[in-house]
Order: structure tokens, then C-alpha cells, then sequence
């Protein structure tokens, strides 16, 4: 719910977008930057899928801080119904109000009804916040980890992402005012449906090629050396072409450089990334696996590709 | 398309619009779900973000056309047929020929979804050269009198093009509904059990005015299956095919474990997770070292019960072991490792492809070790029992395939 002061109009063209994104700390391939493009552009939701820690949950907040815009956020998980994400009505608040009407002698009932269905009494839940009519500019609605909400909480999406409207039978249809630029990630741990698809502009999140994560790691750890940063770079897009239960994302890699870098270490050496290799990896059974391997000679290949990254 | 002089918004007008038409349904062709409304948007996503660079043009339509990741690698491969700069005399001659389309095949190892796409842009063709309508008809009973005769025939006779179509079937085939109750209850507003909890709790909403009943009743879940697949010389044509039914199953439910074992035991249950099956059978193939080797059951069997048993053998696991059981060495750890994987699990069913021979018997000592710890013995060389199996899944059919029979029969003779 950070709102800065400075609130930017969206970007005109792709080049911008890479701009915009880059000046809020966020490196962005060309295919991300045109694809975010056409969604500010088109008005059409964005929806990303990509392996866990490749940023794409950091898109959406990056996005709200460049533009100046409010970040609404939604995570999704199973058994999320319509009053964990869009309303409720506040029915302890109600009933008191029922309470003292009856205290004052209010027989009205129109009037009472009135009263206790109005906005006062309505708890608004993060959809219905993104379309709020009073919000000059639209706000970044961030729907993360959709595959983890029923498939029924999809249809509702459905109607929600084509007219950027709901309607609350007690108190009519609320319609956003600028419809909110909408993000959704997935971490594919289902399919989501055709439908909502087609109403998306999808985007596949992909690793970071080497020079691209070394930049990431560049802006990101400045307390990294150049050295120690190529090299973990180097070892981290080694370590994705192995077979691995989880290959680390562009986060764990950011955590090992900050984590080396805290240790002093310059450069990396076995003994050292034995002792860290938690940071990266985060299964057993992968851990086990690279441990049995000749850590020496993985070592000494990453530093052998360090140099020629860019 | 290159040239940095154009503006940076495209001009609807022009030949850009027909053509971004024309590759739409070749995408469509090639099997991408894309509608007149996808074209639509396409042209006017052009339109919005220019025609400066190439790439730029190739996300712009990457982001309308492509909605899931398995998208990508034929989206890819059109994009670079159709959109490609030189050249275009060549390609109007290959799709004007007539006999392009029963030309030369792409060698097996052409790119995942190339021989799709090369498909689709040939299909595009048809329309024009014939009325559509008379195609089709034909086309539709070709496939049906084809279908009659490949549900009974055997993998390991058919040609190229009969596998194709069998592994066609296979994707459409109806897959086992299978479910268990657990002892987890889960809520269900037709549950048979008192809610306390979430009665109480939703009891709060109303200030314990209103008291609304919850009720809650067992969970039912499919169990998970575990494929353990044989690809030695004389399994591997089986194996590959059955590696199909593998990739339809994973599609279509989450826990399916599979496992290859020639003289080593190798886990693919991730690589059949892939969506496309091209792609993911690439992978398999490439994370097998020991395609149509020798084999090693009681060694494998050991690996698994080993490292996997206790993992992925949870919540009522059905095993389908998928092996000729002619094993070489004749110890007794075969029955010590069957024994064990028989009471791990739920079901342990084995698909022999040798019962497709009509006087088979259990002869072999591999064989006949093995039948002693399996709770049912099904054939696996034809579409026919591949449906069966499912069948057998869905627990409707079990009863023509009690491996003892094999057994009684060798003690008669």
C-alpha cells in the first residue's frame, strides 16, 4: 500500500517499458518488456507463469512503484470464497446497529434496512478496493498464485476481468472508475482455464540468461564483488542444467550472493559453497545428490565461465 | 521489417493484417486454440506496439496467440517457417507442389512440434485446391475403418504412421476414474457428520445469534499410480508406446510416478510432465542411458524399493509393472523384491505384452516367480488392452485376469 508521490503516466512505447522497469531496480528481458507493453496498453490483464523465484510477483510491485500507483494485493489459497476476496458485510457492527435502533425506538424499516446495508458496513476485500470509483488513478491488482484458489473462484475472475464491475445485491454495481492494471502469476501446480486464458496476455517467466543474471546480481547485491559475482552467476546457470528436483531461481541466487558476500568470501572456493549450498538449494535430495558429485570440478568450471559472461 | 525509418505504430492498412491472418491459421492448424477474437487482438496488438524489431513482432504475437507454456515450442517453429525474411519463393513452391504433402518425412529427430507445424502450413493448402466439404467426409471414414483394425493389432507391428494414429487414440482415450476414501474428512454441504469447528466459527459471523449447521464427510481422492516400465531390446517397442498412455495419465491427474529400468532404474515421472508429448518423450529419452539394453529386474526392483518405495508408494499407490519377466539371473532376490513391492502396495498389477500369444504359459522362472506376488496379470501389446487396463483401474474388470491361473495350468501339465 505504498503510494508514492510521484505518479507517472504509463509508458508509450516498448523501449520505455524497459526503461520504466529498469529505473525501479527490475532487469527485464525485451520479450517481458513488450508483453507488459501491450497489457498497460491493451487495458488486458497480464498473466505470468514461471518456476517459483524468477520474479514474478516482484513485476507487479515494481510496476505499482515506477507508475506511483497503489499496490492491491490478493493471494489466493485453497477454500478462498467471495467474502475473503471481494466483500463481506460486517454482521457483529449490524447487529449492534439493530440493537441501538431498537434502544432509540426506530420502527422504519426501510430505514433501518438502509442503514445497516450501507457502504459503512461493508468490508471490502482486495478486489473490490481495486475497483474503488474514487480512485483517480487505477490501482496495480495483483491476483497472486491463482492455481492455488478453487477452480470455482476462476468464474468469478471471468466476469470480473471483462467489465471490471461487481455487483453487491444490497447495494448496487460498483464500477471502477479506470480499470486496475491486473497481474496474475501461476505456479502451474494446476492448469487455469482455457477461458480466463484467452482473456490474458501470457507471458512464460523464464530463467535469466547469464549476463542478464549477472546484472540482476550486479544491481540488486552491490556489496558483491565483480568476481564473486560472475562466478556465482556462473555456478547457478551451471547448476539448472543439472537434474535437480528444483533448480534455483533468480532469488536463491541473489540470496547465495548476499549471503557470500556477508562472509567476506571473494571468490568461491568448495569448502565454502558446501557449507552454503542451503541457500540455493532447498530439497534433500538435490543437496545429496551435488554433494556426491566432484564439487572441485563444478567449482573450477564456473570460474572457468565466469570471465565470459556479457 | 528491420528498418528503423517505419513510425512506431503499425499501419492497419496494407497486406500485415491478411498475413498475421494467414499465420493464424496455420497456427490453428498446428493445434494452438486460436479463435477470430485471438486474430483480432493480434492485429491490433501489432498495431500498438509497432513493427521496429523482430522480436518485438515475435513477443506481440507470442503474447496473443500462446496461453500455455507447451504453446511456445510450436508457436516458435511457425514463427520462424512463416515470418521468415528470404526465401519465399521456396516456401510458395513447397506449398503450392502437389506432391509436398506425401513428400518426404522430417527425420525422427526433428524439433518437438516441427512436424506439426510443417503439417498445418501444407493443410492450409488443402482448402484451396478442393471444396472443403468432400475433404472432410473422406478424411473421417479413412480414420474410422483405420481405427477398427488398430484397436486389435499389435504395437510391435505397425508401421510409422499406424503408431502416430495409435498414440492419437491413446491421447483421446476415456482414463481411469479410480478413488479412494481417505480418513480425512473435508467439508461438503451434503456431509453426513456435525462440523463443531466450523459451525462455532461461522457462528461468530452473526454474534452466536444464528447457529447455521456445517457438516463434513470422508475425502475421496485418486490414489496415486506408479508406472514401472521395462525398455529392454525385447520390451523397449511396448514401452515406448506405453510411455504415451504415462503422459495422457500425468496430464490428467497429479500423483503419477513412473519409472524406466533396462539395467538401471531412471525416474521420468517429471520429464512426462511436459505437456507436449513430443517434447516430453525427447526427454525421457535423453535421461534413459540404457534404451533396448539388457535387463536386470531383481536389481531394479531393489533400487526402487529402496529409494522410492516408501515415497511415492503412500496412500494406497496402484503398481503397474510393465515387463516380459525374463530374467537371466535365477536368485532369490527377484521374489525377496516382489514380495516386498507386492506389500507396499495397494495393487500390484503386471502387463505382460507375451500374453498376447495364445498358448502362453508360465514356463520361465522369472516368470513364475514373479506371478506368485501380483495381484493381477493383464496383456499390454494393443489398444484393445490398453483399454482394458483401464477398465481394470476403474476396478470394473479384474476378474479374467488372475495371474494363478497361469500357475494351476503348469501344474496340471
Amino acid at each position: 500500500m505504498n503510494v508514492s508521490p510521484a505518479a507517472r503516466d504509463l509508458p508509450s512505447s516498448i523501449d520505455a517499458t524497459e526503461e520504466l522497469l529498469r529505473g525501479a531496480r527490475y532487469v527485464a528481458d525485451r520479450s517481458l518488456a513488450t508483453v507488459l507493453y501491450l497489457s498497460l496498453k491493451m487495458g488486458r490483464p497480464l498473466f505470468l507463469e514461471g518456476e517459483a523465484g524468477v520474479g514474478k510477483t516482484e513485476i507487479a510491485k515494481v510496476l505499482a512503484e515506477a507508475l506511483g500507483r497503489r499496490l492491491i494485493r490478493l493471494q489466493c489459497y485453497e477454500g478462498l470464497d467471495v467474502g475473503q476476496a471481494v466483500y463481506e458485510w460486517n454482521y457483529a457492527a449490524q447487529m449492534v446497529e439493530i440493537r441501538l435502533a431498537e434502544a432509540e425506538g426506530v420502527t422504519d424499516r426501510d430505514q433501518l434496512a438502509g442503514d445497516i446495508f450501507s457502504e459503512r458496513f461493508l468490508v471490502k476485500r482486495p478486489l473490490l478496493e481495486a475497483l474503488e470509483p474514487t480512485l483517480t488513478l487505477a490501482p496495480v491488482l495483483l491476483i497472486d498464485e491463482l492455481d492455488r484458489a478453487d477452480e470455482a473462484f476462476e468464474a468469478y475472475l471471468l466476469e470480473l476481468l471483462a467489465d471490471f464491475q461487481i455487483t453487491i445485491p444490497e447495494l448496487g454495481t460498483v464500477r471502477a472508475a479506470s480499470p486496475p492494471l491486473v497481474v496474475i502469476t501461476s505456479n502451474r501446480t494446476r492448469e487455469i482455464h482455457d477461458a480466463l486464458r484467452r482473456r490474458c496476455l501470457y507471458h512464460w517467466v523464464d530463467y535469466p540468461s547469464a549476463a542478464r543474471e549477472l546484472e540482476i546480481v550486479r544491481l540488486k547485491v552491490p556489496g558483491a564483488g565483480d568476481r564473486l559475482g560472475r562466478e556465482v552467476v556462473a555456478f547457478v546457470q551451471a547448476l539448472r542444467g543439472e537434474e535437480l528436483y528444483k533448480a534455483p531461481g533468480v532469488s536463491e541466487t541473489l540470496d547465495w550472493a548476499s549471503a557470500l558476500s556477508e562472509l567476506n568470501v571473494v571468490a568461491l572456493d568448495p569448502e565454502t559453497v558446501s557449507d552454503t549450498l542451503g541457500v540455493l538449494l532447498k530439497y534433500q535430495d538435490d543437496i545429496a545428490r551435488l554433494g556426491t558429485s566432484d564439487m572441485r570440478a563444478l567449482v573450477d568450471e564456473a570460474k572457468a565461465k565466469a570471465g565470459a559472461i556479457e | 521489417m528491420n528498418g528503423s525509418r517505419e513510425p512506431a505504430t503499425a499501419d492497419p492498412s496494407g497486406r500485415l493484417s491478411d498475413n498475421i491472418v494467414y499465420f493464424a491459421r496455420v497456427l490453428r492448424h498446428a493445434g494452438l486454440p486460436v479463435g477470430p477474437g485471438a486474430v483480432i487482438d493480434a492485429i491490433g496488438a501489432v498495431e500498438t506496439a509497432g513493427l521496429r524489431r523482430r522480436d518485438d513482432f515475435y513477443w506481440t504475437l507470442h503474447a496473443v496467440f500462446v496461453n500455455k507454456r507447451e504453446h511456445h515450442a510450436v508457436f516458435d517453429e511457425a514463427f520462424s517457417m512463416f515470418w521468415r525474411p528470404r526465401g519465399l519463393i521456396e516456401k510458395m513452391l513447397a506449398m503450392m507442389s502437389p506432391v509436398a504433402p506425401s513428400g518426404p518425412r522430417e527425420p525422427e529427430k526433428a524439433k518437438a512440434g516441427s512436424q506439426r507445424v510443417t503439417d498445418a502450413m501444407f493443410a492450409d493448402q488443402v482448402p484451396e485446391t478442393a471444396p472443403p466439404k468432400p475433404i472432410i467426409e473422406i478424411d473421417a471414414r479413412f480414420t474410422m475403418s483405420e481405427r477398427e483394425i488398430l484397436q486389435g493389432k499389435d504395437f510391435a507391428q505397425m508401421t510409422a504412421d499406424e503408431l502416430a494414429e495409435a498414440k492419437r487414440l491413446i491421447a483421446e482415450m476415456t482414463l481411469p476414474t479410480d478413488a479412494i476414501r481417505t480418513r480425512r474428512l473435508t467439508p461438503a454441504v451434503r456431509g453426513h457428520r456435525f462440523d463443531a469447528r466450523r459451525t462455532l466459527r461461522a457462528s461468530l459471523r452473526t454474534g452466536g445469534d444464528l447457529i447455521a449447521l456445517r457438516f463434513r464427510r470422508r475425502k475421496v481422492v485418486h490414489p496415486p499410480i506408479v508406472a514401472i516400465c521395462d525398455i529392454s531390446g525385447s520390451m523397449s517397442q511396448y514401452s515406448r508406446i506405453f510411455l504415451h498412455f504415462l503422459h495422457a495419465l500425468t496430464e490428467h491427474r497429479r500423483r503419477v510416478s513412473s519409472f524406466l529400468f533396462g539395467t538401471r532404474l531412471t525416474d521420468v515421472s517429471r520429464q512426462l510432465r511436459v505437456k507436449d508429448p513430443d517434447e516430453a518423450l525427447a526427454e525421457c529419452s535423453a535421461a534413459v542411458v540404457d534404451w533396448s539394453g539388457g535387463t536386470r529386474i531383481a536389481s531394479a526392483l531393489h533400487a526402487f524399493n529402496r529409494h522410492w518405495g516408501r515415497r511415492v508408494l503412500g496412500q494406497g499407490a496402484t503398481v503397474l509393472l510393465i515387463t516380459d519377466g525374463l530374467e537371466r539371473e535365477c536368485d532369490a532376490d527377484l521374489a525377496f523384491e516382489m514380495d516386498r513391492l507386492h506389500r507396499s502396495c495397494r495393487k500390484l498389477i503386471w502387463l505382460n505384452p507375451l500374453l498376447r500369444f495364445d498358448q502362453f504359459e508360465a514356463k520361465a522362472w522369472g516368470i513364475r516367480t514373479m506371478l506368485q506376488h501380483v495381484d493381477v496379470l493383464r496383456p499390454i501389446h494393443s489398444l484393445d488392452a490398453m483399454r482394458d487396463l483401464v477398465a481394470a483401474l476403474d476396478g470394473r474388470r479384474d476378474g479374467d485376469a488372475d495371474p494363478k491361473r497361469f500357475l494351476n495350468m503348469g501344474r496340471a501339465a
